[in-house]
């Protein structure tokens, strides 16, 4: 049992977590974790919302991003960001969304500038994550914005206004998802003699794209 | 009926070995095709491996699967991607039993590689619409009351190379980007309370440490209904390729969303508009326009035996076998045609049968080396039909790339072989 001063400190010891705890702990079911530092969340905070919530300070154009993207990005989208192999084309694709061929880039899908932004700065150059500046970055959307005829070559792309500028296809999405869809009539599936047509219009053997064994 | 006889009605034994030999460029490995057995091991004889000792228990610390397994693999296609950094594998699933996804099958879908993350520089931070901005390490995860659950997990573009027409010949390729875990966690509703979530917050972005640095937004809802932070999964760690030491749980919502290696939670007003919620896992319909936040995954089901990789070697009484899942709830019914989609019957599912997880199915079948056109089609609790490609097509065009849940057909030919095949 606990000696007469050991008792005391333990009431001690309760009544000080139990007064900490009006502040925080009290709100805190499982008093688990500690507080985030402002330094450690503005360093992990990366993320820049449509509206621009979360764009760092800083800016840039295409003029100053043609040669960070030559550097840093032609290698596998291409000069002209058309491309190279099977890495994504990030320029040009305009009228094809409705086509049998559709080419998704940033001028011609993406609804936002904001997510360019977040995007590039967390992920590119692929394998040199979150190397780029705050500037260099926005000077590589500015060039491809430039690029996909979005802005001129001197405006000046930065924290200010990357939640205002204008895609191209910026309506071009819709919500809310509008499944279920393609459901028998009446709910009920069929189950015997279903009218269904059964001729074999296509083999997977016949494309002949399937990897081989090395059985 | 459009299909060619396959060859003539003779069947022996010398023409099915052919058959199941021509079939090594859909995956079909050795164990499968090797049916000649050594007499030596056979009765009377004593088996080769009965009179000597075998490997003591100090052999293999980890164990593997029997070397006659090794065709039990994860697989991918590399023309897929421009990389295998971020890129796909698949699932065996033609070789798996019951509902349970062996971790290292477990298909594989990166954007930056699988990080090396060490545990004890492991944090989660929350942030955003929150009373208190706070940073968890692994440790006081798993000192929050813990939740042990199995779910499917399934890609968005499972089966996104056969929108157009049979493009794989392979179980493996065309429906194995799903597998099927028991995670253990911590439910997001509890962590919620630890941080206070302030009454404006309506949506979470999830956030992974990984070079991709994968980010998607979820409404605070799905959060503080089912979602985790799992640590385990089949009763030991993450996998690293499967986000250790953490990873977010959403049951029954696309993959793409399911964010491992996660550092970070934040708590908003508006979605994020990430380039994986805008540009990737948009679904583009005919008129040019994309469905956005389409996040449930529909009732699908799949034959994995017979399938391509699985020929049927002999006649007689045969084993249907299948899986069937959906993200609305449990699977109610499924049913099997062998005519492709004239007559249907209805097959035995395998409990348990777990909401938002793998089903298993069976349906005994006798075959004497008639054609067959395979089909299986699975009905959830909510009553949702898992529809053909014929009606997705009809409604959703072919440029979706993402959430094909159509039925698919095996075409069983005379010799027993199996082609994934295009009805019309």
């Amino acid at each position: 049992m606990f000696g007469s001063g050991k008792l005391t400190l333990l009431i001690i010891s309760l009544a000080i977590l139990f007064c900490a705890g009006l502040s925080e702990a009290s709100d805190r079911p499982f008093n688990l974790g500690r507080l985030a530092t402002v330094e450690e969340v503005a360093g992990w905070d990366i993320d820049v919302r449509p509206d621009g919530l979360g764009a760092p300070v800083g800016m840039g154009n295409a003029i100053d991003g043609e040669e960070i993207y030559a550097d840093r990005c032609a290698a596998c989208h291409g000069d002209f960001g058309e491309a190279i192999d099977r890495w994504p084309a990030l320029v040009g694709g305009e009228d094809t969304l409705d086509t049998h061929d559709p080419i998704k880039t940033t001028g011609s899908y993406w609804p936002y500038a904001s997510t360019m932004y977040d995007y590039i700065y967390r992920a590119m150059p692929f394998g040199e994550a979150q190397s780029l500046s705050y500037d260099e970055t926005y000077q590589i959307v500015a060039f491809l914005l430039y690029m996909n005829d979005i802005i001129d070559d001197d405006f000046d792309v930065s924290h200010e206004n990357i939640g205002n500028i204008e895609m191209p296809n910026k309506d071009g999405f819709f919500v809310p998802d509008p499944r279920p869809d393609a459901q028998p009539v009446g709910g009920e599936p069929c189950m015997s003699n279903c009218k269904v047509a059964t001729n074999i219009i296509g083999r997977a053997r016949d494309i002949d794209v399937t990897p081989e064994s090395e059985s | 009926m459009g299909v060619d006889k396959a060859k003539n009605g003779s069947f022996s034994r010398r023409s099915l070995i052919g058959g199941a030999a021509a079939l090594g460029s859909v995956g079909l490995a050795k164990a499968a095709v090797s049916t000649e057995a050594n007499p030596d091991n056979l009765p009377p004889n004593v088996s080769e491996w009965t009179p000597y000792l075998g490997d003591g228990v100090d052999a293999n610390p980890y164990g593997m699967p029997s070397p006659y397994e090794e065709h039990v693999i994860r697989r991918n296609v590399e023309w897929l991607t421009a990389s295998t950094e971020s890129s796909v594998n698949f699932t065996p699933l033609h070789e798996l039993e019951g509902f349970v996804t062996p971790n290292g099958l477990c298909f594989e879908r990166h954007h930056g590689g699988v990080p090396e993350v060490v545990p004890t520089d492991y944090r989660l931070m929350i942030n955003g619409l929150v009373d208190r901005e706070m940073i968890f390490s692994l440790d006081d995860l798993k000192r929050f009351p813990q939740t042990n659950r199995f779910y499917f997990l399934e890609c968005a573009a499972n089966g996104g190379m056969e929108w157009r027409g049979a493009q794989l010949n392979g179980c493996q390729y065309t429906f194995g980007m799903v597998h099927n875990v028991q995670y253990t966690g911590v439910l997001l509703k509890d962590l919620a309370r630890e941080v206070g979530v302030k009454p404006e917050a309506l949506w979470v972005m999830a956030e992974g440490g990984d070079s991709s640095g994968m980010n998607r937004s979820i409404p605070l809802e799905k959060i503080m209904e089912d979602c985790m932070i799992a640590w385990a999964m089949n009763g030991e760690a993450l996998r690293p390729e499967q986000g250790y030491p953490a990873r977010l749980v959403v049951p029954g919502w696309e993959g793409n969303m399911w964010v491992k290696w996660i550092r970070r939670l934040e708590f908003g007003d508006m979605p994020y508009m990430a380039r994986e919620e805008t540009a990737k896992y948009t679904d583009l319909m005919e008129d040019g326009k994309a469905r956005m936040f389409t996040w449930v995954m529909e009732a699908k089901s799949v034959i994995t035996s017979p399938s391509p990789e699985k020929p049927i070697i002999k006649k007689g009484l045969h084993q249907l076998r299948g899986l069937a899942w959906t993200g609305h709830g449990k699977i109610k019914r499924v049913d099997v045609s062998l005519d492709g989609g004239r007559n249907w019957k209805t097959a035995q599912l395998h409990g348990p049968v777990l909401d938002k997880c793998l089903t298993r199915f069976t349906m005994p079948f006798e075959w004497h080396g008639e054609e067959l056109m395979l089909q299986s089609r699975s009905i959830d609790e909510t009553g949702y039909v898992q529809p053909t490609i014929d009606a997705l097509q009809k409604e959703r065009g072919v440029n979706s790339i993402y959430h094909n849940n159509a039925i698919a057909t095996w075409l069983v030919n005379g010799d027993g072989s199996v082609d994934n095949v295009r009805l019309g």
